[in-house]
């Protein structure tokens, strides 16, 4: 082989230089055009159908809260896709849903398992976005979860549709432009509640707070010792109790040797019921401290949960983002649906996430694109109705719902297994409103929207 | 002054759950070598007795109410269970003292079980690596909390007391406090007084038995008991099952303090496994000695004072440290724990 046939010994001209040179100006520039024309943004669906991620709890304490959500899930793609009564969207406001999928692509979805960890639950996530090509990601149960999935989502470019997450930082500290909540949150509990129990417990109060450790726990207990103190209440005390305790006798009998009157538990899930049994069991409801009758507080209820506190529940005030028994023709239509296809009402976090669904494909169909940026635009600000809240709002500034909150309190005389709990009050929307820069919620930032293109 | 014994009263009842574990997890280790993870699941199917007892003397009969309707709108049915229906009163009180009568369904039920898994799962390991055991007995051990979940779900289920036993004694007016000073729950109190009982039989039956003493001897010297032409491998194995059967009970009684779920064992089982080490390897006096002991420290490292007091001098969360902490100080100064003797686990 002569040395002047080698490539690499090959003369180097002009013209051979101007070639390379738009050579490499091609391959570099193709990084930056062909995403732009083949990929709009991140998991366009290019087929038939689109695929949505419902990522909650198949295993760990909160299962069956993420069974009853993924029951909700399968619900509405059901009803997207033209299948049973059609529920909530024969009484959803905007019309833009035709049963025909989602802007004309048949719905389909993949499961994943959070376990109620934030490192699993984003594990299943990134799986289901990189893998199955999930356009948008939605489930919950747990605040740490979904504010770590939050996360994932805005840095991979697809929508998160937050199921059941009550702390503050969601839409707070936490929020991000490609995260969207419908569910209520603590400062709302404490806004609907605070006025009740003044109604119901006078302005002289010492209430003492058992709480768990972890952000939802700790956004609580600010909201409600901020506004029940604003009634006239006193704080005495604020306890942190590991999120994995299961025996809290040791705290409740702290409890006693206070001058509280009041328990607030800022517990949710099998703390609330080890919790709120074992402050039972102590005699706390039959107590009389300063004169009054002793009370106790839950201010987030769950019915899948009250039912493992059984009797216990009775006659203590909470609140609860939606119920069942509501009267609403949303509501009816969604009670009918669901206890039909599964013999039981659903729970109020099968209703957010049944929601959510809907609200994500009617932004789609609004927008006329998949575009995470495109049906965030739709999202934000739309007013809606029809979907067992009364007329709600999704703040721009921060992807929160306002709607009216319901306070509840657990029933003297249940007559079935599911009439666990009764609507008290309805607060009205503006009673639990706050200014998007309202310090419990103050220090993050949405940031921009991101497609993943 | 009141509130330390309230504490200590707290500490006992925390312990005598951390006393049983342990203690059936001291005599499986002593006798079989086999480090037992799934000890906490069987604590967990204990509780699971309770709640299914619970559940059949709660099957009902429906009738249909034409007057009252159901969340969709249609007739109601109502429930009456059949105990109710076919004995009143008496049929009532048997549903109510549902979970003390779940100790007689269970001892049968927990024998078998425990006997099934060393005959069938563990016995194959008795000559394999402690990491082995560990190993198998901890997947054992999720295998059995999954199935419980896919029976009953995720959720905690009520499983209350005997009305009988509800609320509260004021211990502190026998003691000469102010009335109301230390109150105390009645079913807690008899859990103290069973784990006491459970424990005193436990150790009864291995020091005042011939099948205790043979046993005693094989924990000691397994091979030189064996040349003497005992089967040690057959009582060995119905200590298993006797194990097994303290841990079962354990969790019955266990279910009304906090509503039995799935993952109760777990919950227990590390802290069990901490107890056993404090107390020594291999030690049953050890092991429900440092039972009690660390529920009362525990207990103690949860009042607020105390944890504010740690958080001062910058350690903060004692009360979920405080069990490890000590650990770590009493394998310092006693490697072998408290009651631990020479040779134990040091083959």
């Amino acid at each position: 082989m002569s040395s002047d046939k080698n490539p690499l010994h090959t003369p180097l001209t002009r013209r051979s230089m101007l070639k390379a040179s738009a050579a490499s100006a091609v391959v570099g520039a193709a990084p930056m055009i062909i995403p732009s024309t083949a990929h709009a943004y991140l998991n366009e669906p290019k087929g038939a159908t689109v695929t949505l991620g419902f990522n909650v709890p198949q295993s760990g304490p909160y299962a069956d809260e993420g069974a009853d959500e993924l029951r909700a899930y399968e619900l509405a793609v059901e009803h997207l896709n033209g299948g049973g009564d059609g529920g909530m969207m024969n009484t959803f406001s905007s019309k833009a849903l035709k049963g025909n999928g989602i802007l004309g692509k048949k719905v389909t979805y993949v499961t994943g398992d959070t376990q109620t960890k934030s490192d699993a639950a984003r594990s299943s996530a990134k799986s289901m976005i990189e893998k199955d090509g999930a356009v948008m990601i939605t489930g919950g149960s747990s605040s740490g979860v979904a504010i770590a999935v939050q996360g994932l989502c805005q840095e991979a470019g697809v929508i998160f549709m937050a199921g059941l997450t009550h702390s503050n930082d969601t839409t707070g500290k936490d929020k991000k432009a490609n995260g969207f909540r419908h569910f209520f949150n603590g400062y709302m509990s404490a806004a609907a509640l605070a006025p009740v129990l003044e109604k119901n417990y006078g302005t002289d109060r010492k209430a003492y707070h058992l709480t768990a450790d972890y952000t939802w726990g700790w956004t609580q207990e600010e909201s409600i010792a901020a506004a029940t103190e604003a009634k006239g209440w006193e704080t005495v005390e604020k306890v942190r109790t590991p999120l994995a305790s299961t025996d809290f006798s040791s705290y409740i009998g702290q409890v006693l040797k206070t001058d509280a009157d009041v328990l607030v538990l800022n517990h949710y899930g099998g703390n609330m019921v080890n919790s709120l049994t074992n402050a039972v069991q102590f005699g706390l409801k039959d107590k009389m401290v300063n004169g009054k009758q002793f009370e106790i507080i839950v201010p987030l209820y769950s019915r899948l949960m009250a039912r493992g506190a059984g009797e216990n529940v009775k006659g203590i005030f909470g609140s609860t983002n939606w119920h069942w028994s509501l009267q609403d023709e949303g509501s009816k239509a969604f009670v009918k649906s669901f206890g039909e296809k599964y013999g039981f009402p659903p729970s109020q976090a099968a209703h957010t996430c049944y929601v959510q669904t809907l609200l994500y494909a009617d932004a789609c169909e609004r927008a006329g694109s998949f575009d995470p940026c495109a049906v965030g635009a739709a999202l934000e600000g739309f007013d809606f109705d029809g979907l067992g809240n009364g007329p709600t709002h999704y703040r721009a500034d921060d992807h929160q719902c306002f709607k009216d909150v319901l306070v509840v309190k657990g029933k003297e005389n249940p007559t079935t297994e599911f009439d666990l709990l009764e609507v008290v009050e309805v607060t009205p929307r503006a009673q639990v409103e706050y200014a998007p820069d309202h310090p419990m919620f103050a220090g993050g930032d949405l940031g921009k929207c991101n497609t993943g293109a | 002054m009141d509130a330390i014994l309230l504490q200590i009263l707290n500490g006992l009842d925390k312990g005598s759950a951390y006393a049983l574990i342990a203690l059936g997890l001291t005599l499986i280790f002593g006798t079989l070598g086999v480090v037992n993870f799934a000890h906490g699941a069987l604590f967990m199917i204990g509780a699971f007795c309770a709640v299914t007892l619970n559940k059949v003397f709660a099957l009902s009969s429906i009738t249909i109410d034409p007057t009252k309707t159901d969340f969709l709108g249609k007739p109601l049915q109502v429930k009456t269970p059949y105990l109710e229906k076919w004995f009143g009163d008496a049929g009532l009180a048997i549903m109510d003292w549902s979970v003390p009568l779940a100790i007689i369904v269970s001892i049968p039920i927990m024998m078998l079980i425990g006997y099934v898994m060393e005959r069938g799962l563990i016995r194959h390991f008795y000559k394999r690596p402690h990491a082995d055991q560990i190993l198998v007995t901890f997947g054992l051990a999720i295998v059995l909390q999954e199935i419980i979940k896919a029976f009953y779900g995720a959720n905690p289920i009520q499983t209350p007391a005997p009305s009988t036993f509800v609320g509260t004694l004021d211990i502190g007016v026998y003691l000469g406090f102010a009335q109301d000073a230390i109150t105390y729950p009645y079913w807690r109190l008899v859990y103290f007084a069973f784990a006491c009982l459970v424990i005193f039989a436990v150790f009864a039956f291995l020091r005042f038995t011939t099948f205790g003493m043979v046993v005693r001897a094989g924990m000691a010297d397994r091979e030189t008991v064996g040349l003497l032409g005992i089967n040690i491998n057959k009582k060995f194995t119905i200590m298993f099952a006797l194990a097994a059967c303290v841990a079962g009970v354990a969790g019955v009684m266990y279910t009304p303090i906090n509503s039995p779920n799935y993952h109760m064992g777990m919950d227990f089982l590390v802290l069990s496994f901490v107890v056993v080490v404090v107390g020594g390897m291999g030690s049953l006096p050890g092991a429900v000695l440092a039972g009690f002991l660390l529920g009362i420290l525990e207990s103690i490292a949860s009042m607020n004072v105390v944890k504010q007091f740690f958080e001062t001098i910058f350690i903060p969360s004692i009360d979920q440290i405080v069990i490890y902490l000590v650990a770590v100080i009493v394998l310092l100064v006693r490697p072998r724990g408290l009651l631990g003797h020479k040779g134990m686990m040091e083959d």
